[in-house]
């Protein structure tokens, strides 16, 4: 197995009596990006900080290429990675100025200094900005800017944490794309740090997902949507319905059930007479006419009523009560929901597959 | 009115006639004063981003004893320092009392609270996340702070403005260890003074005009200087 290029072991960062940042492990492999996922305050720019030396831990150690980091002598390490923040922070002077700014604290003779840039100018589509004011730049030129600035360097790794939420959506989706392709066609080694799980999800090798300071699960971007490994990883995965069950059989793998005195069939590891949630999300149901035989090899079949039709761009969110008070959510095409004339208290057929759900361990989290 | 116009006449005709005594009590001032302000930012600078960048143990009283500092009384300052150095103080063998030095060292003790004080707060406006940023993209700490204090420059410049300000404005302490000894320690703040006790009230204003103009002089230069920055 590769080695990773940095590593991150029994990090501890307090926080008042609790703690800010527990995580006794994390990787990062050479040429991977792995994008950090969790909510507001959940400690991700506080890792991204430590992995980049720009914070020491109370405890713990970073090691660069299996070597640990003098958080007190940190020059050096700091000298192979580059770090966008969620601000551009440009200092005063052209943009030029600005690209080529790493490269004069890291030492770069002028000429170089000035290819380079014009380099990752080009490459960033601000060439024709150069000799413009830093400070005159609209947020997307200037998240460029500093994009610009962090790729001239041609890092070992680069660290970004939300470096583009300020940003409108359209400027954000076209940065988004282009942030992928540089990092697919460059190999450089990412961490990237966001609340945003789509985003998250379109950059990542991998993903961990942060919560209350502590990584809850680090897999590839399918494991942590269809195989999420508490009911909290699965809400934040984008699971909308978890029905709480109990395992009646388990079978490599595939679970029978029981929730709400129907039989249900999922997928996860669990022994006869645990208690799961079965984690569903909205785009695996399929709704149906109530007295529909529907051709699917979907084996869950759910009668329900709708309760709640919500229209939400291109989607329409439906909230549905099955039997003994189970509550689904839905997310349908508005055409889908046009033919089934769906409105509150209409009976329809709820189907997905147990290849789709998940049964997550009914486990007390953490607060 | 008519004291303060034949003041006003008095001061350009010391002027321009090149009064030597009034001269060298300008171009004295400013020695001590231009002195006494390079010393408290060469001393408070590096203080104030200490403070500001560190956060050492003890920094709220440390803060709280600089902002106290900014309202120091001269006279308090001239009172601690005629003790030091009195001839039977702890340095009175130095020999200091009443010589342009102990001036500077007065004058440098009224404007260092200053220089600290507004290098803090210049220092603490930024975004503490620029620091992260420049360190992120390989800044050594020098680097980091030269850059920091490159951004800051405005309101730095100011904190040089006010160190200046309290300076040259200051009289209580250049009285009180300087003596007002003529051709040696007058300056014009305390020969205004003198002036004004002698009942020779024009050239009292005279000599405080000029020390108005000066101030402004100085002042402006630098404003012009900061304006300028802020346009391009």
């Amino acid at each position: 197995m590769t080695e990773p290029l940095l590593e991150a072991r029994d990090l501890w960062v307090p926080r008042r009596k609790h703690w800010a940042l527990d995580v006794p492990q994390l990787a990062v492999f050479p040429g991977e990006t792995l994008t950090v996922i969790g909510p507001n305050g959940a400690g991700k720019s506080t890792l991204l900080a430590v992995l980049a030396a720009l914070l020491p831990p109370k405890r713990g150690q970073v090691r660069f290429r299996g070597k640990p980091v003098d958080f007190r002598r940190s020059l050096s390490y700091r000298r192979h990675i580059a770090v966008v923040l969620q601000q551009p922070y440009l200092l005063r002077g052209t943009v030029a100025d600005n690209v080529a700014l790493g490269l004069r604290l890291h030492g770069f003779p002028p000429k170089e200094r000035e290819a380079r840039a014009r380099r990752w100018m080009a490459r960033l589509g601000i060439l024709d900005l150069a000799r413009q004011s830093a400070r005159q730049l609209s947020g997307g030129q200037a998240q460029r800017v500093a994009l610009a600035r962090a790729l001239a360097l041609e890092p070992q790794i680069l660290f970004l944490d939300e470096p583009f939420q300020a940003l409108d959506a359209p400027t954000r989706t076209r940065l988004l794309d282009e942030l992928h392709s540089l990092l697919r066609e460059t190999g450089i080694t990412a961490v990237y740090v966001t609340h945003d799980l789509n985003e998250g999800l379109a950059l990542a090798h991998r993903v961990a997902v942060m919560m209350n300071g502590r990584i809850q699960q680090v897999g590839t971007p399918d494991q942590i949507l269809t195989m999420p490994v508490n009911p909290a990883v699965a809400r934040l995965a984008g699971v909308e319905t978890l029905l709480p069950a109990r395992v009646l059989e388990a079978e490599n793998g595939l679970l029978y059930l029981e929730s709400h005195g129907l039989r249900l069939m999922a997928l996860g590891r669990a022994r006869p007479g645990a208690r799961v949630l079965v984690a569903l999300r909205p785009e695996i149901l399929a709704l149906w006419p109530p007295q529909a035989q529907p051709r699917s090899s979907a084996r869950n079949r759910i009668p329900a009523r709708v309760v709640e039709v919500w229209p939400q761009g291109a989607l329409v969110k439906v909230v549905l009560q099955g039997p003994q008070g189970m509550r689904l959510v839905a997310r349908v095409t508005r055409i889908a929901a046009e033919d089934l004339s769906l409105e509150p208290g209409r009976e329809v057929l709820v189907t997905f597959k147990a290849s789709a759900a998940w049964a997550v361990p009914d486990a007390p989290e953490e607060s | 009115m008519d004291v303060l116009w034949r003041g006003f006449v008095e001061a350009l005709r010391l002027l321009f006639e090149g009064d030597p005594e009034v001269w060298a009590i300008v171009a004295r001032s400013l020695r001590i004063s231009g002195l006494a302000t390079l010393l408290s930012v060469l001393l408070g600078l590096p203080l104030g981003t200490w403070l500001a960048l560190r956060h050492p143990r003890g920094r709220r009283v440390w803060l709280s004893a600089v902002y106290t500092g900014m309202a120091l009384p001269p006279v308090v300052v001239g009172l601690f320092l005629a003790l030091l150095f009195w001839r039977s103080g702890p340095l009175g063998f130095l020999g200091w009392m009443y010589t342009p030095r102990i001036m500077v060292l007065a004058q440098t003790l009224l404007a260092l609270p200053m220089v600290v004080g507004l290098t803090v707060s210049a220092l603490q406006s930024q975004d503490p996340r620029l620091q992260w940023q420049l360190l992120g993209l390989g800044a050594s700490h020098w680097q980091m702070v030269l850059l920091l204090w490159r951004e800051a420059r405005l309101l730095l410049l100011a904190a040089v403005m006010a160190g200046f300000g309290s300076a040259i404005s200051e009289v209580g302490a250049s009285l009180m260890v300087g003596g007002n000894l003529r051709d040696h320690t007058r300056v014009l703040t305390t020969a205004v003074v003198l002036e004004t006790r002698r009942g020779h009230f024009a050239q009292a204003i005279a000599l405080g005009l000029i020390l108005l103009g000066l101030a402004f002089l100085v002042n402006a230069t630098l404003t012009f200087v900061q304006q300028q920055d802020v346009e391009s």
